[in-house]
């Protein structure tokens, strides 16, 4: 793992990269949705099932301690990641949807009222809209939505429009995942703080694709999922303000949670355990830390540039290459739509991560998908949990490709010669 | 002939295709040129949703025996429901209540009724035998 220096380096660490499906050998392009997992955090699950299984936190002997001490570390790990400023402020959860829920619920709970509002972007996925819906029905509050522009980009004129002193929180993706855009967070989050609003990132896509500095930022909350970003399933993190996470409620009772309980009355664990109810998925957050490892020893020195050069041609081609094919509409290509635009710094706001959403003429996307599928190519179609999303740009399914650091451009050419074979069959 | 029999028969007419790309053309071809359902039957109460694709299924009765006509937004699923028409139009009801579907899975195409594929497909079946349920006897 140290010492990758190509692509190639890099999808060796892949097992899962390796097989051939109907025959054909394996072409990868649904990152989006969760990624592959490299042989380091394989063998971190194999040896937790094998020598390190017992609960965490609670028992007197070795394997709890050594259980605790992985999952503790993986803690660290994140902390370390999004530059936390201590262990109290990550909270494990199962993914960003349960990180989701866990804000909505507690925060809006103690801080939403009647009247007041919950601010989410018009790009958001269903889990930044439905637990805001939840928390609103509960306090009376009422859900404004920062619209989406035809390239794909955050309408800033009418955020800061819509945006008042009712506004008790903000919730922005930080990059949609059907258009792929980074949104202007830092923009979202001074003006939100200025009215006094608090700010929950959903860096469910964000983490992969961005160096996320959670001080610099000064969001309240940044919420993501372990299993996009190389780590298994079931791990999701809450980073929360401290004083936020204290002044909030607990999430769920039960075990884990509690300093003590009578049947009278509970007093609850100091942070971040006290909104940890019950057995963790112990071993999926300790996956974690090689999964994390993994993620920051590609954006260091040599093999960070590797996969920069690798990236930018994948975006410029697919972006050419898409567009030329009669009657393809490309869904969020920001600043790309317009000739001669600046390009905005990698991974800067309003830059392109390479993923792609698209609709042709003639051809319905789950027959794309199926067609691709029987070539050896996994994308995706569908709503894509973004209905409302789908709704502004007048349609009811899209495909996606989605492509992360151990993707090629022989890839994508690969993918769009199976897409213009499909074409050809469907029309 | 028996819906046993033609599902035998289609089972056949797939063996031919040892390379899956042939057999997708093949049922894009039965999605293109099969006559479907009207656009006036294309309403809501002959709708079912799904999230991948939609599929409208109506039904009409004659001298006891089914006749279905459907339409889908996806043409591969509407080639399968040309399968699936071919299959049950014309039948009593009695002996599509009987019958236990296996050409799909045999021309290999079970993927396909798959509940979380959401593409319509299973709910079009279950909707079929529920218009056999209703008219039987």
């Amino acid at each position: 793992m140290c010492s990758m220096k190509s692509i190639e380096d890099i999808r060796g660490n892949f097992p899962a990269l390796q097989q051939n499906v109907w025959g054909k050998p394996l072409v990868y392009l649904d990152n989006g949705a969760t990624s592959q997992k490299p042989q380091c955090v394989i063998d971190l699950v194999d040896r937790m099932h094998c020598g390190a299984n017992a609960n965490v936190h609670r028992a007197m002997h070795k394997l709890s301690d050594e259980a605790t001490a992985l999952y503790e570390g993986a803690r660290e790990k994140v902390g370390e990641f999004i530059n936390a400023p201590a262990r109290e402020n990550i909270i494990f959860t199962s993914g960003t949807t349960a990180s989701i829920n866990l804000v909505a619920s507690s925060f809006c709970r103690k801080f939403l009222r009647e009247g007041d509002k919950v601010m989410i972007s018009g790009d958001s996925h269903h889990s930044n809209i439905v637990p805001w819906q939840m928390a609103c029905e509960m306090a009376g509050a009422s859900i404004v939505v920062i619209p989406v522009k035809d390239n794909g980009e955050l309408d800033m004129e009418e955020f800061h429009r819509l945006l008042d002193e009712k506004v008790k929180i903000v919730a922005v993706e930080h990059i949609s995942n059907v258009l792929g855009l980074v949104n202007p967070v830092k923009e979202v989050i001074e003006a939100a703080h200025s009215k006094g609003a608090a700010v929950l990132v959903d860096g469910a896509q964000g983490i992969v694709h961005c160096k996320v500095d959670v001080q610099e930022l000064d969001c309240e909350f940044y919420v993501c999922s372990g299993h996009k970003i190389y780590a298994t399933t079931g791990s999701g993190v809450v980073y929360g303000k401290k004083e936020l996470l204290e002044a909030m409620p607990p999430y769920m009772g039960g075990g884990d949670m509690v300093d003590t309980v009578t049947f009278e009355k509970t007093t609850y664990a100091p942070l971040p355990l006290k909104f940890e109810a019950g057995t963790p998925n112990f071993i999926a957050q300790a996956s974690l830390a090689p999964a994390l490892e993994f993620a920051q020893s590609l954006r260091e020195g040599e093999i960070a540039q590797v996969i920069e050069a690798e990236e930018r041609k994948i975006i410029a081609y697919l972006k050419d290459e898409l567009q030329k094919i009669e009657g393809c509409t490309v869904y969020g290509l920001g600043w790309m739509q317009q000739e001669g635009a600046a390009e905005p710094q990698w991974g800067a706001p309003g830059s392109k991560i390479p993923l792609f959403s698209f609709n042709i003429e003639g051809c319905f996307p789950s027959d794309l998908a199926q067609l691709l599928d029987k070539m050896g190519v996994a994308v995706r179609t569908g709503l894509m949990c973004c209905e409302p999303l789908m709704t502004r740009f007048g349609v009811t399914s899209m495909v996606r490709v989605s492509f992360l650091p151990y993707n090629t451009l022989q890839e994508a050419e690969y993918f769009i010669a199976s897409l213009h074979r499909a074409v050809r069959m469907l029309r | 002939m028996t819906i046993k029999e033609i599902e035998n028969e289609i089972v056949e007419e797939f063996a031919i295709f040892t390379d899956w790309m042939d057999k997708y053309e093949y049922i894009i071809e039965l999605g293109k040129n099969v006559p479907v359902i009207e656009e006036k039957e294309k309403t809501e109460e002959n709708l079912i949703k799904g999230c991948q694709s939609r599929v409208w299924l109506s039904c009409k009765v004659e001298d006891g025996k089914l006749w279905f006509a459907a339409d889908s937004d996806a043409i591969i699923t509407k080639g399968i429901i040309s399968l699936l028409i071919r299959v049950y139009n014309g039948q009593a009801p009695a002996d599509i209540l009987a019958n236990e579907l296996e050409f799909i899975g045999k021309i290999g195409l079970q993927e396909n009724l798959s509940p979380t594929r959401a593409n319509g497909l299973v709910s079009m079946i279950k909707q079929i035998k529920i218009y056999a349920m209703a008219y039987n006897g």
